[in-house]
This record gives C-alpha cells, structure tokens and sequence, in this order.
C-alpha cells in the first residue's frame, strides 16, 4: 500500500517538498526492510547466534540447513496445502462477486440504489471485530464451525465492501457511452460486462485480487476462531508450532516464515506488471 | 429501411428537468433530418429516446410501422455515433468494428469479409490492426461510422459526429456524410448544434429551444421564411435584424415603418406595433444592391465594418426598438429592448465604405419577414418554394 501510494500521488511541485518526500520514502522503505532483513539473517543463523548483541546483520556461520529443516520440523506444506485451499476460492470469489456487484453500482438505474450503495460505503468503515462475534454464532448455527466453509463462503457473497467501492469507482471513469453503443448493437448487460468493462478494469481488478489474496494468506485470526482440527491448519497457524512444542526456534521460525512469505512477493510482483499494463493498455492515466 | 416518428413525445427526468415536451414528428424513409438547436435544448434526448437508452415520460416512438417505446435498443435495428465515438480502447480497429456483429452471433468469416468491405468504403483499411488511441481525430470518425454501417441497421443516429474536428475536416466529412447517406440508402437523424452543418447536410431540419420543436422545413424554407422570432434570430450569421416597428396606414395599405424605409404587410394586420425581420444581406448601399425591389433609402452614421472580403458588414443604429433574443431560463424567447436599434448591413466590399461615414442604406422589402410582436410567431403568408430556379439555365 505504501509503495502504490507513493507511485500514485501527486507530484509535490517545489525543491524541499521533493526532498522531504525523498527522506520520507526512504525512512518507509527502511523502516519495511528492516525487520525484513532481521528475518533473513536470522533464518540463516545457528540457533545460538540469534541473539547476540550487537545484532550480527551478516551471519558469522551461515546454515542454509535452517530450511530443509523447518519444512520437516512441521507439517510445513500440509498447511501450505491448507492456505491455498482457503486462499484460491476466497479471490476467486471476491473478484467474481465484487466486480458484478460494482458494475450493478456503476451503470445499473433503479430506486433505491444509491441508498443501499451508502449502505455498503458505511460498512468500510465497521471494524471487523464488531461483526465477529455474531458472525460466529451465525456459523456455529450452520454447523459450519470446523470447516473452511466460514472462511470461503462469505467472499462469495459480494467480495467485501471496499472491493466494491474500488471497483466501481474504476467502471465510472468508463464513458458510458461505450455500453450505450453496444446496447444499441444488441449485447446484454453480461456481454458488455465481459467484452468492455472487465477487458479495460484489469489494474483495478488485479489490485483487488492480490490485496484479498494478501489478505486471506496471512490471515490469523480467521482461521485461529473457525478451525479446530490441526490438520486443517493454515500457515499463519501452523508456524506457531515452532514456538509451542520447540519452546521457539527462532531460526527455523524465520525460514518458514520467509517462505510463507514468498507467494506474496511473486503476487506484487505480477499484480504490478499487470497494473502497468492495463494503464498502458487503456491508454488512460 | 424505415421511417421514425415521435408522436407527443416528452422527457422529464427524475431531477425534474424537462428536456423534451411534446415533440411530434417524423423523419420519412431514407431521408436525412438535421436536428439543430443550441446547447441544452434537448437534442440529444430524442436521439436518445429514439435509440432506446432513454424512455419517454409520456408520447410513443414508432419505426417503420412498429411501435417501439417500450423495445430494448438492441432490437430496434438502428445505429448511433456519438461526438466522442465511443471506441474501445482495448480493441483494434479491426475488432471494434467486428463488435456488433459479434451480438448478432454471425460466423468469423462472414464478419471478416463485411468488416473488410466496410472498411474500403470508407478508406480505412490501412488502419485495421491498431488502436483507437493511435489514430487521428479524422480516423476515429471514419472508424466510428464504420461500426455504425457493418450491421447495414435501417436507421443511424449520429450525436454531433463532427463537434470533435476541426473546420476543414469539418467541411470535408460533411460531404462524405452526405454521400455516405445517398449511397446506403437508409435514414438518418444527425444532431448538430451547427447551423451550416445542419443546412448544409439535412434534406430537412427541425429547430428545437428548450425542449420545444420551432420548426420543421427544408433548410432553404427555414432559413428564408423563419417560423418564429427564435429561428429567424438563431439562423444566420450574422443573425437577421429583429427590430420593433409601428403599422402605419399609405396608400389604402399597411406598412411596418422604420426611418425612411417602409415595410408593405401583408393582408389583415391587427396590431399597432410588429416585428421586422430583415437579413443583413437585404440591405446595402444603393447601387450596389443589384435587382432587388429596394425601398428609398435612408441615411446613417456607419459605427463600425467587419471585412469579410466579398462583403462587408456594416453596424449602424436606427431609432426603433430591437427585438433581442433571450438565452435563459424564461419561456418567452424575446424581449424588446431600448432604442436605438444597431442594425447590420452586408454590403458589397466594392462599395469602400469606412467607419464612421454617412451613408444611405436601401432594404429589400420584399425579403422582410414580419412576427407577432407578442408571441414572436410568423405574420402572413408563407410562399411555397419554387421549384422553378429563378435564374434560367442558359
Ligand atoms: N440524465 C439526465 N438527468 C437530468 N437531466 C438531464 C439528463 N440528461 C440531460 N439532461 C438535461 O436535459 C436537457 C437536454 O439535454 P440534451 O438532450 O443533452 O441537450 P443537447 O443535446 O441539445 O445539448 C439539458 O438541460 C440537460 O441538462
Ligand atoms: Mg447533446
């Protein structure tokens, strides 16, 4: 978010107000790689080395066997496995169900659209915890405690109320006139959703996609309230047990989590390159 | 091919904006009706309800013998271009003209072969395989008419197609426009708020203010025998000279007077005060106004020329009151406003005349128009146009 931030804003116009966004970024950027490279220095340590002060940011003794070793000291792709049970269908569904949602938002003309798009603007700003309990009871009386069925279901069901701001925010700068056109040549709402819309929303529809992907990979608390059988287990509560049974191996701790960390990585990566492309691609700026 | 009428058609919006009330008419098989009007009047709604995408408060659209005020804009057979084209950018020329044959589920040969055809008609061949984006403002025109003409639809709408171009483009599209329209055959409705595109490109043009038809005539009959004060002031550049007259009584006749040149009115004048309209073409220096019945003339102070090369326009003020034409929110067109009045004259560059000199300017009476001073409508006969030309092929 940070990075998209400063690539999106404003130009600031004079010398000193370029200069203090350049120290700006740089303390954010360190301030995000810091404990990043603590990380991966001490996924590289002997278990004895962690802590010694001062921090040793170049490991004196590398071991590159801190890896291989993490991936077997827990069942480190069963929950691997599990996160991406959980994490494929969620975006899939948030992107699907967003994007018709918005584009209901964006060019459909009924009574009482607007009202209800408040609606859902005012639920962007409703903090998660506040929904969490009677959510839990709702599932709970669904029987659904215990499964992935919590997690996955509700991103079937509209893909979340910022996704569908985004989105539809995106369809708008869409000149309606392209949908009238192919009204006029006899495609329905679907088609025009599919061959205009979806074809020229690729940035928006990218973002939306590896944030809620983000998102629900790195999820904790989720998981931590709806599941109860470890071998259902996601990532983000699988690499506790480096600290329960081992009494915290920090080195192993690291490794495992760099490597939950990578398909993150890989996504920015791509959504970026998808970003750009579709700016390009439309041709609009 | 068919024809389209609008019968009691009005639009109201849900802010409350009227943007048509009671509009009747009706655009015959294969003809090509401009509809003109300034900014806001409501052109773009008819098109808008005659293609479907807007529903008429109230009143009935009906195609070819088919009533369609209730029929989705997919199954009305017609086609729209709009001022800003409406090309998709993600497209290539070559698929964006294939787009409205794709709803018609038509074989991928069958659209590669009528994509091609359309595209030699109109020269853009060249350009298939690239995107809107790199092409000029002329090229996306031609692209947008060829998405209208691949589905060959009974009737096209164009919003303001030439807004977007420049002047000289302008010109030439215009008489591409024409051709185009004599070649397909089919009917078209063109929205212009351009007085000579609508004159230049319509068989007939219907002028429209606020919501409200004025008129509705072959372009050479509105422009010669304005229906209302608005069209007489709205057609023109310069516009005609709307000035306030008293009816007088010469001769056993009544004529309309102002200054030295006398007005003869046609039969069955009630009023005390009426309209004179007169271009500024029909007036000029004596001697240089060839062959017109000119009336004496009278003597004025020149305030001010513009050269326009064959002629040059001429401001001076008359003692009478002007009749001014208003652009805002009232439902009266006009008001009178003080004297004097600065009238506009059109003469022969030839005749050197510098500003401030005194001149005598004639009128060509017989040209006058007269309206009712009230409700701004035309006073007397309308003369049908002739179809004879009155000068005689040699
Ligand atoms: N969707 C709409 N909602 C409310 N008012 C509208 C809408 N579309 C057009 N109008 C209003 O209706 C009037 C006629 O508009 P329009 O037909 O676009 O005029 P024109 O094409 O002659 O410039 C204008 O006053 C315009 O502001
Ligand atoms: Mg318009």
């Amino acid at each position: 978010m940070t990075a998209s931030a400063v690539v999106l804003g404003p130009r600031p116009s004079g010398r000193w107000a370029r200069r203090l966004s350049a120290v700006i970024i740089v303390a954010g950027v360190v301030a995000v790689l810091l404990p990043l490279a603590w990380m991966l220095s001490t996924s590289l340590k002997p278990e004895s080395q962690v802590f010694r002060s001062p921090i040793e940011w170049i490991p004196s003794t590398f071991r590159v066997e801190n890896y291989s070793e993490a991936v077997t000291l827990i069942p480190f792709w069963r929950y691997a496995l599990n996160s991406l049970i959980v994490t494929v269908p969620v975006v899939i569904g948030t992107v699907l169900t967003s994007t018709a949602v918005a584009y209901a938002f964006a060019r459909m003309r009924a009574p009482g659209l607007r009202p209800l798009f408040f609606l859902v603007i005012a639920a962007i700003m409703l903090p998660a915890e506040v929904t969490l309990v009677p959510s839990f009871l709702l599932f709970k009386e669904l029987g659904w405690v215990g499964t992935y069925s919590p997690l996955i279901v509700p991103a079937w069901l509209g893909g979340g109320a910022f996704n569908i701001f985004l989105l539809r925010q995106y369809f708008l700068t869409i000149p309606r006139e392209q949908d009238e056109l192919a009204r006029v040549e006899g495609h329905s709402f679907l088609s025009i959703l599919l061959r205009v819309i979806i074809p020229q929303s690729w940035p928006a529809i990218s973002v939306v996609a590896a944030l809620t992907f983000v998102d629900v990979w790195n999820d904790f608390l989720g998981p931590l309230i709806y599941l109860t059988d470890q071998k259902l287990y996601t990532l983000p509560l699988g690499l506790n047990f480096y600290k329960d049974i081992y009494n915290t191996q920090w080195a192993h701790f690291m490794a495992a989590s760099l490597l939950a960390l990578l398909p993150c990585i890989v996504i920015f990566f791509l959504a970026q390159r998808a970003f750009t492309q579709g700016v390009v691609l439309t041709g609009r700026r | 091919m068919a024809a389209i009428s609008l019968t009691g058609v009005s639009k109201t919006f849900t802010d409350g904006t009227v943007a048509i009330a009671g509009l009747t008419l009706e655009i015959g098989d294969g003809e090509l009706l401009a509809v003109l009007g300034p900014s806001g009047c409501g052109k773009s709604t008819v098109l808008r309800i005659v293609a479907g995408l807007e529903v008429p408060t109230e009143g009935q659209v009906a195609i070819g013998d088919q009533v369609v005020t209730e029929v989705a804009p997919g199954a009305r057979d017609l086609a729209i271009v709009f001022q800003d084209y409406a090309l998709y950018p993600h497209l290539t020329v070559f698929d964006n003209m294939a787009f409205p044959l794709k709803a018609k589920r038509m074989k991928r040969r069958a659209i590669d072969q009528r994509v091609r055809e359309v595209a030699a008609l109109l020269g853009i061949e060249a350009l298939l395989h690239r995107r809107p984006r790199a092409l000029s403002g002329g090229e996306r025109q031609r692209v947008a008419m060829g998405r209208a003409i691949v589905r060959s639809p009974s009737a096209f709408l164009m919003d303001e197609p030439l807004s977007n171009l420049d002047a000289k483009l302008r010109v030439q599209l215009r008489s591409e426009i024409r051709t185009l329209h004599r070649e397909l055959g089919a009917t078209f409705l063109y929205v212009t708020h351009d007085q000579t595109e609508a004159l230049t490109i319509g068989d007939r043009v219907a002028v429209m203010r606020r919501g409200r038809l004025q008129q509705v005539d072959d372009p050479q009959q509105v422009y010669d025998f304005p229906a209302n004060l608005f069209v007489a002031g709205f057609i023109g550049t310069p516009p005609m000279n709307l000035l306030l007259a008293p009816v007088e009584q010469e001769k056993g006749h009544q004529v309309a007077r102002v200054g030295n040149w006398r007005f003869p009115l046609p039969e069955g004048v009630q009023a005390s005060e009426i309209v004179v309209g007169i271009r500024p073409e029909h007036l000029g220096v004596p001697g240089f106004l060839h062959g017109y019945e000119s009336s004496s003339a009278q003597e004025v102070t020149v305030l001010e020329t513009e050269t326009l090369g064959s002629v040059s326009l001429l401001h001076f003020p008359i003692e009478v009151r002007p009749v001014l034409l208003r652009d805002d929110a009232s439902s009266s067109s006009f008001v009178v406003g003080d004297s004097p009045t600065v009238v506009i004259a059109a003469a022969d560059a030839q005749a050197r005349i510098a500003a401030g000199s005194r001149v005598a300017i004639a009128a060509d009476v017989s040209r006058a128009r007269f309206f009712d001073a009230q409700t701004g409508a035309a006073v007397g006969q309308r003369r049908p146009v002739s179809t004879t030309p009155c000068v005689k092929a040699l």
